[in-house]
């Protein structure tokens, strides 16, 4: 398993549409991913509205785990879309 | 006359009768028959639902924008949400209930979830989980959702608007907006602002008995007014129709270029204050900003502002606007402008004291703080510096040895900065006027400060009512140096502009364009009425 943090900078947060974006961009890849609030709440990255849920704010650290076959290039193909996007 | 109240989204006024928008009520059977059938019909449901949502995302792209129609695009998506499907699904399937108590029930639990959260953005997308809900039961139950506008154009009333219902509004039927409800963080919200449709949220004073009555949509006052009085009717209207003039002179002349009839074409650009003033410079089309006054960051900040925030501030500036030119103005305080944490001396002469680039050739750390971060920003859009209150050439070789130190010390550090910016000079001293042929060999462009220019000039002091008498703000020993300014100037090849309030004078426009002047500077709102003058007048023909 690959795990690591990401503090998000967007004024809004993880708001719908980039979430939206990063459900496509997990969804591509086949290993798991979850992603944990500051809280440690945590939900599977690939559903939209799960995401939503944790209502994370700009400035909020999040933990990200990859789990699978693909997790080397899934955890750097969604740690380049957070920094880009969030 | 009633008077109703609410929270103004959008600026202006809208004048007609009252429309009430009633939401479409469902009435939904429990039971089903055949769980199968079910299952089918909300997928096919949800299908159609995810091909309205893209339709509405290219309508809104159209008519709103990217950031508007964004929203429809995450609705798109919000319906492949598996947690979602499946909830539903397991209603039809265990429950045994139908495809729009599925729908109802699956969506109003996500609505609920969002509605619990804290945050008020997250807060605002039950709105759009029940819009999808409404678009689902309205497919299901084959419901017209067309026919709800009525068909003469209306100020609509409405207890909320979910985003879809705005979007699909006809325009061309549609005055203005009243909710009872509603958040400014709503895509209604945000649509109404695209828009620019006065609109009025959280009214809570709504009444069914309004239906067609005549009313006025006072954005500027957040007020609703139904059944107003005559005087009230006459003011407004006058309002009224002073914005359509201005909307009309936008749409006639957005997007031209400055060009005189004869051919001839400068460049207008605007003044701003800081980063809030950028929204103005693209609302009113100016093709970049000719003077940046950068004491904003000194003035709005308790202490001396750090490198990183005048960086973030230019940056942010530089960014929106790419790929205009934004020329920012070094440090220009001290005489009108004085700043405590500077502890600057109080002076007998103020206007002709320590000020301005003299502070900052004194004061080199906090000059290099500036120009470090305008190089650091220098990356992320067109940047232009501009020095003032310069009188000899030894200040401007200085102030460019001094960037050129910048430079070599960011390189050293690895950082990056534009290869490519512009250095300028204001000349608003009699002295730099009478010197410009030197001056224009050190700098690509001069900007002229023509109310400094005017007050050296003619030892006039501009704060001083009692001098009213005296002053002439077009007097001819000022024209005189604007046009030798310019011409020396063009002698070296270096452009010349005016950032003073002369530039935005419409009564001085022809004699610039005479002079040759290449760019006026002037607040945003004066950019489209000059382009208006700069394009009637024909230079081949003599002055009238």
């Amino acid at each position: 398993m690959k795990e690591f943090k990401f503090t998000v900078t967007d004024p809004v947060g993880i708001h719908a549409r980039p979430a939206g974006l990063l459900v496509k961009a997990v969804k591509e890849h086949a290993s798991t991913v979850m992603i944990e609030n500051k809280d440690g709440k945590a939900a599977d990255a690939k559903k939209l509205l799960a995401l939503m849920g944790l209502g994370i704010k700009q400035g909020d650290e999040i933990t990200v785990k990859v789990d699978g076959a693909d997790e080397d290039a899934a955890a750097a193909a969604i740690e380049a879309f957070l920094k880009e996007n969030l | 006359m009633q008077v109703a109240t609410g929270i103004k989204i959008v600026n202006g006024i809208a004048i007609g009768k009252l429309h009430i928008f009633k939401a479409p009520v469902y009435e939904i059977s429990e039971a089903a028959a055949d769980p199968i059938e079910e299952l089918a019909r909300f997928e096919q449901a949800r299908l159609k639902v995810q091909e309205q949502q893209h339709a509405l995302y290219e309508k809104a792209l159209k008519e709103a924008g990217e950031d508007s129609a964004g929203i429809f695009e995450a609705h798109e998506m919000m319906l492949d949400d598996d947690d979602l499907i499946d909830a539903c699904k397991m209603i039809m399937t265990e429950q045994k209930k139908s495809a729009e108590y599925a729908a109802k029930e699956g969506f109003d639990n996500v609505a609920e979830m969002f509605r619990e959260m804290d945050d008020p953005y997250f807060q605002a997308r039950s709105a759009d989980i029940i819009d999808l809900k409404n678009a689902m039961l309205d497919v299901l139950l084959g419901n017209d959702t067309d026919s709800l506008q009525g068909t003469e154009p209306s100020i609509l009333v409405a207890e909320d608007l979910a985003p879809s219902e705005t979007v699909k509004l006809d325009k061309s039927l549609l005055l203005g907006l009243v909710t009872r409800e509603g958040s400014s963080n709503s895509h209604t919200a945000i649509l109404a602002r695209s828009m620019n449709l006065p609109t009025l949220i959280q009214c809570k004073s709504i009444e069914d008995d309004w239906e067609g009555k005549f009313a006025i949509l006072d954005g500027y006052n957040s007020c609703l007014y139904i059944e107003p009085t005559q005087d009230l009717i006459d003011s407004l209207t006058a309002r009224r129709n002073e914005d359509l003039k201005k909307e009309a002179l936008l749409q006639e002349l957005k997007g031209k270029t400055n060009t005189t009839v004869d051919g001839k074409t400068i460049r207008v650009f605007a003044n701003i204050g800081g980063p809030a003033d950028i929204g103005a410079v693209q609302q009113n089309d100016a093709e970049g900003v000719g003077l940046f006054r950068s004491e904003f960051v000194y003035l709005n900040s308790s202490e001396d502002p750090s490198e990183d925030s005048q960086f973030q501030a230019y940056k942010r500036v530089l960014e929106t606007l790419s790929p205009k030119l934004v020329i920012i103005r070094t440090c220009d305080i001290g005489a009108d402008k004085t700043i405590d944490y500077m502890n600057l001396d109080k002076e007998e002469n103020p206007a002709l004291g320590y000020r301005a680039i003299r502070i900052c050739l004194t004061r080199k750390d906090f000059f290099k703080r500036q120009l470090r971060a305008l190089l650091r920003a220098s990356v992320y859009g067109k940047l232009g510096i501009m020095f003032p209150m310069i009188i000899s050439l030894r200040e401007v070789r200085e102030c460019k040895e001094i960037l050129e130190e910048c430079k070599r010390e960011l390189a050293n550090e690895g950082v990056s900065y534009s290869k490519d910016i512009e250095i300028g000079i204001m000349i608003e001293t009699p002295a730099a006027a009478l010197c410009a042929d030197e001056l224009a060999e050190e700098v690509d462009f001069f900007s002229l400060g023509t109310n400094d220019l005017t007050q050296y000039t003619c030892a006039i002091d501009r704060q001083n009512a009692k001098l009213e008498p005296f002053s002439d703000t077009h007097h001819p020993a000022v024209l005189r140096l604007i046009q030798m300014t310019i011409e020396a100037g063009h002698r070296h090849g270096t452009w010349v502009g005016i950032c003073g309030e002369l530039g935005a004078d419409p009564t001085l426009t022809e004699t610039f364009l005479r002079m040759g002047v290449d760019e006026l500077s002037v607040n945003p709102k004066s950019v489209l009425p000059l382009r208006k003058i700069i394009r009637s007048v024909d230079l081949s023909k003599s002055q009238s």
